[in-house]
């Protein structure tokens, strides 16, 4: 049974791609829902299947490593990739709507969006370091490719802005798996990290550089600066899966690589660094996304802020009691999947209202609130849990994170998580304010289907009600993981 | 099994009119009026029913792991039912007043539909059974207000949003932050009649000082209490539905309450008053009362008035709570309740006078008493209310704080108390003087003729009907479930365990 949901998870998005690159935008399109409901069905089936019967390690094709791929399927990989089903599936359905067909381009929009599903789960599910790093790859690559679809020129640019950044980080990264490679003779994590006893200075420099690389993919500040144009110039629902999930995918390598060697090899002043980074991502992003004039950028901004809050995980999970160390991982992971929902409501009900408004402003918001209640809504809710206001994901992602960083002492991140809240509430409101003006006594707006407006709705209420939920979702990514291995 | 759904059903009768609301379109108005006052008549019954068992030691209640170690509690008891009573009453009136207030005006399915959201996080107020639970809702109401404050758009309206939620969502930091510190320490958040710290090792003593600070801090801002009351004259300019839930039903009780819950529940009062935090409480009330009073005086403008004399009033209730003793106690609880309805019966009447004459300025009134009989008259009942003349509730309430206070062996109160009648007298008088003794000056600013009556009969009712229900709550203080009666419940529980 689940050797069969793991061949359709992994098959479908590349099968996916292919054929979708060989239809027209509509057919592409039809193919895609399909393909779509398919995979949000094998993730959620491959779910509860671990949520009932424990992780297990999966052999691609029958082939045991080192000459075969093998895969870690525990919770937190599956809640992975059934979180990326959802946003993918809300952010495909969006994209089908709201990009226009006539435009030629437009159609490579389904394979790049399949390549790029493909690579997400490869990164979840990755039980090594080489195949993290293809499944990087594939990742930075798709999201390139669709930023270019903005069309104009300034895309261009940003997009290349993109690339550059990204592969430098690659680099970094690989440089690092093979220094690793080379000191341990190995490249599955667990291996690594059981070879990784003591402290050697070759270990120390890779885990340092791999780091340093995908901070810069995660848009650490102030490794930052590629990702408010890449992701303010992109149609809307693509920025919403750049932010909602592909910055993720570099910050998930990193925590598993620093989960795993950060320990043996005592490199708590890299963990620091990476706080005080994300600290001042969470400062700079907020105090940039409030002086923004441009809608989409303020939410682009959000996320260099948004991602800081992760980074926190480096810090708080080294050289604390064990349950301070969970505290943190629950925290961030909690974190990590209602930013996700959230940051591409928002990314969905920004780009609705720019379409309604007929301009990227946030002064033209004013009367929205009028006349566009429901996508104003939309916005406003996932707002809410980028504030972590109650009862929402990120509420309990900031309760969890509060407790871990007062029981281990290091009260300052308490003071940075405070304060980010209040500037988070600051960029928020400020879109609140402009658009509950009146102005005008007749509606001026263009309304979109209503379609369009209801997926970013679902996605912001699920990021509400995650905080609710949130002991049974972590009670999954808690699951103890057996190790043993199926096959096919 | 009644146990568990009469608090969600409860709570979920207002969340669920609020989603229908939303969804309602715009110019569907006489189902969403239905909508509103079925749900206010529901959840009143609701109430009461759940009032009358917890008057005969039922226990409703129920609860969850929300977050690893943290649980999500509803859990009716005397003291909830108090604040449930009053938001559930109120909100039948202000209800009742709101759809005749907004008739004609736009944005009635925004407003009605964070109106619903507003009273749904007021009851989880009442309701929450930790004081984890009690933070989830405290903040659901900063956020579902804001849209209800800047509901006219104008900048000044926005002006005052901004302020609102600086104000609150600074002080909701600062109280997450002594909920997380408290989480900590003690590892319980739960409220229970008596509190349950008193047993805490001594050396955590100045730990848990310092956490009181701050959760009063944060409370103290939607309780107003000088100097963290400035948001409150200036969210004045919304709507005087709004108004009142800002003064009576909801936001400024809810901080009211949450400094009840924290000193008895949390703390208990004996070991608050060992750790000598209650007396610093009472003089930063002592002054609230006074200072909201004095700049009462000063305002010309109506509702400007009314919210410094909110300000000053609200004191009172931390002024029982921290008068260490089952009077006192009894004089604040009273308190939560009787200027609730007094404070709302002003601000409806307020906005009788801006909808149907115009008029905003206190010197505007002169002569307004023979052109609007009714409302006047509640308006001079609530004002000789608010002074505490007796028989009437504000009487009764000043009358417990003093007892309490001598009980108490607190002597400097009763002057405050002497004082700021005597200030209450200084700032209603002159109004009740110029309604009914002035001659007319000329023309009312803007006359609307608004119906058969002295003005439309939802706006008028309403604060006729709370005006009478000042007289009956003083008058029949001693009854069997008067307010009086039953803050005496909850203190009888409260101090014995």
């Amino acid at each position: 049974m689940s050797s069969l949901l793991m061949a359709g998870l992994l098959f479908t998005p590349l099968a996916w791609a292919v054929l979708c690159l060989l239809l027209a935008f509509r057919a592409a399109r039809l193919a895609s829902v399909i393909g779509m409901l398919l995979q949000m069905a094998l993730s959620l089936a491959l779910w509860a299947w671990v949520a009932e019967q424990g992780g297990f390690f999966y052999h691609l094709g029958g082939w045991a490593p080192p000459l075969g791929i093998g895969l870690r399927v525990d919770g937190l990989a599956v809640t992975f990739v059934l979180l990326t089903a959802l946003v993918g599936a809300a952010c495909g359905l969006h994209a089908g709507l709201y990009l226009d067909p006539s435009r030629p381009w437009q159609r490579y929009f389904w394979p790049l969006f399949w390549m790029l599903w493909a690579g997400l789960n490869a990164v979840w599910l990755a039980g090594d370091l080489f195949n993290l790093y293809v499944g990087l790859e594939l990742i930075t690559l798709a999201a390139v490719g669709l930023v270019v679809l903005g069309g104009a020129a300034p895309a261009l640019e940003a997009a290349l802005r993109y690339l550059f950044a990204a592969l430098i980080g690659s680099l970094a990264y690989l440089l690092g798996v093979a220094l690793l490679y080379a000191e341990f003779g190995s490249l599955s994590l667990v291996g690594v990290g059981e070879g990784a006893g003591s402290a050697s200075p070759a270990a120390s420099f890779a885990l340092l550089i791999m780091l340093f690389g995908l901070a810069v993919k995660a848009a650490l500040f102030p490794g930052h600066t590629w990702l408010p144009p890449a992701h303010g110039i992109a149609r809307a629902p693509v920025s919403a899966l750049l932010s909602g999930l592909v910055v993720k995918a570099a910050f998930y390598v990193a925590a598993r690589v620093w989960l795993e060697l950060g320990p043996a090899l005592e490199a708590a002043v890299v963990g620091v660094l990476l706080g005080v980074a994300g600290s001042a991502a969470v400062c700079w992003g907020s105090w940039q996304a409030l002086r923004q004039p441009q809608l989409k950028l303020v939410v682009a901004w959000s996320s260099v802020a948004q991602i800081g809050y992760l980074f926190l995980l480096f810090p708080l999970s080294h050289g604390v009691p064990e349950a301070v160390s969970l505290q943190a991982q629950q925290g961030v992971t909690l974190q990590v999947i209602s930013h996700a929902l959230a940051k591409s409501a928002m990314f969905l009900a920004a780009g609705n209202l720019i379409l309604s408004v007929r301009s990227k402003r946030v002064e033209a918001l004013a009367g929205v609130s009028r006349y566009l209640p429901l996508s104003l809504f939309s916005f406003g809710l996932a707002g809410v849990s980028l504030m972590g206001m109650p009862p929402s994901g990120g509420f309990a992602a900031k309760w969890l994170l509060l407790q871990a960083s007062l029981a281990s002492g290091q009260w300052w991140w308490a003071a940075v998580l405070l304060v980010g809240g209040l500037l988070a509430a600051a960029y928020v409101f400020r879109i609140y304010r402009a658009s509950f003006q009146e102005v005008e006594e007749s509606d001026p707006f263009y309304h979109p289907p209503r379609s369009l407006e209801i997926i970013p709705l679902v996605l912001a209420l699920l990021a509400l009600g995650l905080g609710l939920v949130a002991e049974p979702v972590l009670s999954v990514l808690g699951l103890p993981f057996g190790g043993e291995v199926l096959s096919p | 099994m009644s146990g568990a759904w009469l608090p969600l059903a409860t709570l979920a009768t207002s969340l669920l009119a609020s989603l229908i609301i939303f969804a309602l379109p715009e110019h569907r108005h006489s189902i969403r009026t239905t909508v509103n006052i079925l749900a206010a008549t529901l959840k009143l019954a609701l109430v009461a029913a759940m009032t009358w068992g917890v008057f005969q030691g039922r226990f409703y209640g129920i609860s969850y792991e929300m977050l690893p170690g943290v649980r999500f509690v509803l859990r009716a008891d005397a003291v909830a039912m108090l604040f449930a009573g009053l938001s559930a009453l109120l909100w039948l009136f202000t209800t009742l007043y709101a759809v005749g207030y907004l008739e004609g005006s736009p944005n009635r399915s925004r407003f009605f539909g964070f109106f619903s959201l507003c009273v749904a996080s007021t009851l989880g107020i009442a309701l929450a059974g930790n004081l984890f639970t009690f933070f989830l809702f405290y903040e659901m109401l900063t956020l579902s207000t804001y849209p209800l404050v800047v509901h006219r758009g104008t900048p000044k309206a926005l002006r005052a949003g901004r302020q609102y939620i600086i104000y609150t969502l600074g002080g909701g930091a600062v109280l997450l932050l002594g909920v997380v510190l408290l989480y900590q320490l003690e590892g319980d958040l739960a409220f229970r009649e008596t509190g349950h710290l008193m047993g805490s090792d001594p050396a955590r003593y100045p730990a848990l000082i310092g956490i009181f600070a701050l959760l009063v801090a944060g409370l103290g801002v939607k309780a107003a209490l000088v100097p963290l009351h400035g948001w409150l004259p200036t969210a004045m300019v919304a709507p005087a539905p709004v108004s009142a839930l800002l003064h009576a039903v909801a936001v400024v009780k809810a901080g009211a309450f949450g400094i009840v819950r924290v000193v008895y529940d949390i703390y208990g009062i004996d070991f608050a008053a060992s750790l000598g935090v209650l007396e610093p409480l009472a003089w930063v009330a002592a002054f609230t009362v006074i200072y909201g009073s004095l700049r009462a005086l000063w305002q010309s403008d109506l509702k400007r008035r009314l919210a410094f004399s909110t300000v000053s009033q609200i004191a009172y209730i931390v002024l029982g709570i921290s008068l260490f003793g089952p009077l006192g106690t009894v004089g604040g609880l009273v308190h939560l309740l009787h200027q609730g309805i007094m404070k709302v019966t002003l601000f409806f009447c307020a906005g009788n006078y801006a909808e149907t004459l115009g008029v905003h300025r206190v010197d505007e009134l002169d002569g307004a008493g023979p052109r609007m009989p009714l409302t006047s008259l509640a308006f001079t009942v609530a004002a000789f209310g608010m002074i505490g003349i007796p028989p009437l509730a504000g009487f009764v309430t000043k009358w417990m704080l003093g007892r309490g206070a001598l009980a108490a062996d607190m002597a400097w109160v009763i002057p405050v108390l002497l004082l700021s009648s005597l200030l209450n007298a200084l700032y209603f008088l002159p109004i009740v003087y110029r309604l009914w003794f002035r001659p007319l000056r000329g023309d009312w600013p803007a006359e609307r003729a608004l119906g058969r009556l002295e003005t439309h009969a939802l706006l008028l009712w309403p604060p006729v009907f709370t005006a009478v229900l000042t007289v009956l709550v003083g008058v029949l203080a001693a009854a069997p479930f008067s307010p009086l009666a039953w803050a005496d419940l909850v203190a009888l529980r409260m101090y014995l365990p």
